[in-house]
Parts: C-alpha cells; sequence; structure tokens
C-alpha cells in the first residue's frame, strides 16, 4: 500500500552569483514515500509555476546516479542522509512524516552558486583539463590483451574510475578541497601501464590547477570519502600525494 | 624547493615532516621523564646532560624552529581552508560522521600550545633559561632551578592539584591531536595505501596512548607522593 508523508522543505533561493540568497519555506503534502527526491522537488516545482511564482533551480540529468549532475547539500549531507547514492537515487521513504528537509547547493568558493540550487562546477572540468587524459595518437587501437594488467590494479583503476565528478566531496570537506576528486582522476591512469607514461607530468598538472582554482587543502578528516556516492576511496589521496612528491623530488 | 611553499601538497608535506619530528621528540622526551620516577639520581644526570651544554642549547633552538614552522603553517593552511569553504556558510549542520579530532585540528593544536607556554615556564625557564642568563640577569637568581634540585622541584610542582590538572589537560588535548596527527602524517607524505590506511590508523592511536599515559604518569606519581602515600 502506498504510503504518504506531509513535509515542509527550507529551500537555499538566490536569483544569481552575485546576489545575496535566503532560505524560503515551502510545504508539500501527500508525498508517496515512493517519489524520488528530485521528483519530489518536481511536484513542488509544478506548484510553484502555477501558483505563478519562479520554480527552483536544480541540477540533474541521468536520474540513475550515472552523470553526477544532481547536487544538492540535504540535512547536512551532500546527496542527502541515504548512503553510497546520489540526490537522484534518494527517495522520500528516507524522510519522516512531518519532517522539515533544508535544502542547500553545494558550497565551496570553487563552486560558485549560478542560481537557486545550481553551482558552476566548471571547475573540474579545468583541472580535468590540465592532464585528466592520456595522450594517444590516432589510429588502430593497439589489441587490449597486448598489455598484461594485473587483476588487483586493473580491480583498483576501476574503483578510482567510479568516480563521477559530482564534487560532493568537496561540499563536504570543510576546507573545501577537491583532492578526493583529482586523486581519483590522477589513480585511475596512474595505476595502469597506458597512464604511467605521463603519471608525473599528470599529477603536477592536475594539482597546480585545483590549487589555482582556488580549492583547499587536505587535512585527512575522510569525510569526503564518508559522503562519496561512489566509496571512492581516501587511499587515492595517499597515491596523488605520493605520485605529486615523488615528481616533484625528480625534478 | 619552492614547491613546498606554493602547492597545497608540498605544504601538507612540510606539515607532516615536522609532526613526524615533534612525535619523535615527544617520545624521546616521554622515556626520560619515566627515569623521574625511577630514579632521581639517573634523571639529575639527564637534566645535567641536557641542561646549558651547547648540544642541549642548539637542539633547543632547532626545536623552536620546528614548533614555529609548524604553527606557521597550520595558521597559513587554515586560513587559506576557510577562505576555501567560500562565503555563505550551509545552514543545516555538518551532518557527515568523521572523527571528531581531525575537524579540531588547529584548536587542539592552540590548547597544546598553551600548555607548552607553561610547561616551559615551568621547567625550561627556570632551568636552562635561567642558568643560562642568572650571570647576566640579577633577578633570575632567585628562580633558578639546578639539575640537583629538579626532584625537589617537581615535588614542589606537582604537588598542587592545580597543575596536576591543567598539565592532564594539555596531555588530553596532546592526545587528540596525536590520534589524528600520528597516522595523517602517512598519509600526507603517500606512505599509505588501502591495507595500510586502517592499520596506520590502528598505530597512530597506540602511538598516541603511549606517549600520553608516559606523560600523564609523571605528574600523577609525583602528586601522589605529595600526599605521602609510602609505597611511591
Amino acid at each position: 500500500m502506498e504510503k504518504t508523508i506531509n513535509i515542509s522543505l527550507k529551500v537555499w533561493r538566490q536569483r544569481g552569483p552575485k546576489e545575496k540568497g535566503a532560505f524560503e519555506t515551502y510545504s508539500l503534502e501527500k508525498i508517496s514515500t515512493d517519489t524520488s527526491f528530485l521528483e519530489m522537488l518536481d511536484i513542488l516545482n509544478e506548484k510553484l509555476i502555477n501558483e505563478g511564482k519562479e520554480p527552483i533551480v536544480f541540477d540533474h540529468d541521468c536520474r540513475e546516479g550515472i552523470c553526477g549532475m544532481c547536487s544538492l547539500y540535504i540535512n547536512g549531507h551532500p546527496h542527502g542522509p541515504d548512503e553510497d547514492v546520489t540526490t537522484c537515487q534518494l527517495h522520500m521513504r528516507k524522510f519522516k512524516d512531518g519532517e522539515t528537509i533544508t535544502i542547500e547547493p553545494w558550497r565551496s568558493a570553487g563552486f560558485p552558486v549560478i542560481r537557486d540550487l545550481m553551482v558552476d562546477r566548471t571547475a573540474f572540468d579545468k583541472i580535468m583539463q590540465a592532464g585528466g587524459y592520456t595522450s594517444i595518437n590516432v589510429g588502430g587501437a593497439q589489441d587490449a590483451n597486448a598489455i598484461p594488467i594485473s587483476k588487483e590494479d586493473a580491480d583498483e583503476a576501476m574503483d578510482s574510475a567510479s568516480c563521477i565528478g559530482c564534487g560532493a566531496c568537496v561540499a563536504a570537506c570543510k576546507n573545501g578541497s577537491a583532492m578526493l576528486f583529482v586523486s581519483a582522476k590522477v589513480s585511475q591512469l596512474a595505476l595502469l601501464p597506458q597512464g604511467r607514461i605521463e603519471a608525473a607530468k599528470r599529477a603536477k598538472a592536475m594539482v597546480a590547477q585545483m590549487d589555482e582554482l582556488g580549492f583547499g587543502n587536505c587535512t585527512n578528516t575522510g569525510a569526503c570519502e564518508v559522503e562519496c556516492p561512489k566509496n571512492v576511496s581516501i587511499s587515492n589521496i595517499a597515491r596523488l600525494n605520493r605520485e605529486f612528491l615523488k615528481a616533484k623530488f625528480k625534478d | 624547493m619552492s614547491w613546498l611553499l606554493n602547492s597545497s601538497i608540498g605544504r601538507k608535506f612540510i606539515m607532516a615532516l615536522s609532526g613526524c619530528a615533534l612525535v619523535l621528540f615527544l617520545i624521546f622526551h616521554m622515556c626520560m621523564n619515566l627515569v623521574s620516577f625511577i630514579s632521581m639520581d639517573g634523571y639529575i644526570m639527564i637534566c645535567e646532560f641536557l641542561g646549558t651544554n651547547w648540544y642541549a642549547v642548539a637542539a633547543t633552538v632547532a626545536l623552536v624552529g620546528l614548533i614555529l614552522i609548524h604553527i606557521l603553517y597550520a595558521l597559513f593552511l587554515t586560513l587559506q581552508n576557510r577562505r576555501a569553504r567560500g562565503g555563505d556558510k550551509y545552514g543545516s549542520s555538518n551532518l557527515t560522521d568523521v572523527a571528531w579530532s581531525s575537524k579540531n585540528m588547529f584548536v587542539l593544536g592552540l590548547v597544546v600550545l598553551a600548555f607548552l607556554l607553561l610547561h616551559l615556564y615551568d621547567f625550561w625557564f627556570k632551568m636552562m633559561f635561567a642558568e643560562l642568563f642568572a650571570g647576566k640577569i640579577h633577578a633570575l637568581h632567585s628562580i633558578v632551578v639546578l639539575p640537583a634540585e629538579v626532584g625537589g622541584h617537581m615535588n614542589m610542582l606537582f604537588g598542587n592539584p592545580i597543575k596536576v590538572v591543567l598539565y592532564l589537560i594539555g596531555i588530553a588535548a596532546l592526545w587528540f591531536h596525536l590520534s589524528h596527527g600520528v597516522w595523517s602524517m602517512f598519509q600526507s607524505s603517500g606512505f599509505n595505501g588501502r591495507t595500510w590506511l586502517p592499520r596506520l590508523k590502528v598505530i597512530g592511536t597506540i602511538v598516541a596512548t603511549l606517549i600520553c599515559l608516559g606523560f600523564a604518569i609523571v605528574p600523577i606519581i609525583f602528586y601522589l607522593r605529595s600526599l605521602g602515600l609510602g609505597i611511591l
């Protein structure tokens, strides 16, 4: 049988990057607990539009937890109170009847608010452009089996590659540090022979770009790892530190 | 080598290195302290050895340099991190479940620093500093504690329960600081991985506990002795 709840929402509204934002409270009645969190926001927006008000702007795309587009800092947790899921995979059954839900954008100097709950995450693209790739000449791809890779390395590279670049790590970190993201992107290539060739250059370039964009310094609190919807481990951060220090000492 | 100053990882590496050197000093200091209630004669010998000799003075200067580096970098990093958090603060409090000490390293550091200043006044100022400058500054004559008198000085100092409590508070803050700091320095310098991460956390807690127990036991024993309990 379908269960419904009545909730009240405290949502951050901000008209533009330079304007001052504030919380506004909305109430919603008879929300099915089978509704996803973003569907609940869709219902609210429909209500707001029918009332002639401005709908709430928020990021979303695939709605199946793989694109990394959705964000939202819900009740003190990036991606909400559920574990290892993105906001789009969060459902209203995680909330109680009569509960007040606070919804905020990611807050960090590196991610300025565009409008309401939508933040500018171009900073992550810039870090990727600085070196998060392998340079390969065009032509026929080499046979994959020609380069043997141990199962352990392949698995660990795959775990690092599960990062979807949503930015929850930055949102959760008290220092606004992007180290979990950068370390995952450095690790996914540093663990594989194809990525090894440019490993030193990559680590230096990506860290330099990260620092330049105003992200904070890692103090190893591990909040990023706890909130990461893809369970990316902070052992990646140790690897990034190692790669970076090794590269710098070699110079 | 400007990258040590200019990059976030470089700065954290400096924190890890200076922290590591300070942890080694703490272990050395703690072992010395233990001698004080095992054999006072032995402890007086150590105090003479590390008194006003040139190598002890040189080591003290180096140690002050290390502590200053650790504090200055901490200040710099903390200010930078606050700026990176951005203008608007979160309205809802952060509920992410992380170790309390890891979020409060700077405040814990301040408590440790306050304790350090008190401790330096109690011992270093009255012993090394007073002995070095007693010839030049007359006022120091009345407070100077010579190595041979260290036992009496400790009895007097730790006979005061308020002082003992202050020392224990300082040592407790040090435990929290170390419980995050010890494993953290391995993480920051890259000597860590999936297998060693949980191990290093356990090792860090053990090291912090051993150091702090070793430190705490001295004022406690001297206080109990001042109560006149014959067994100690």
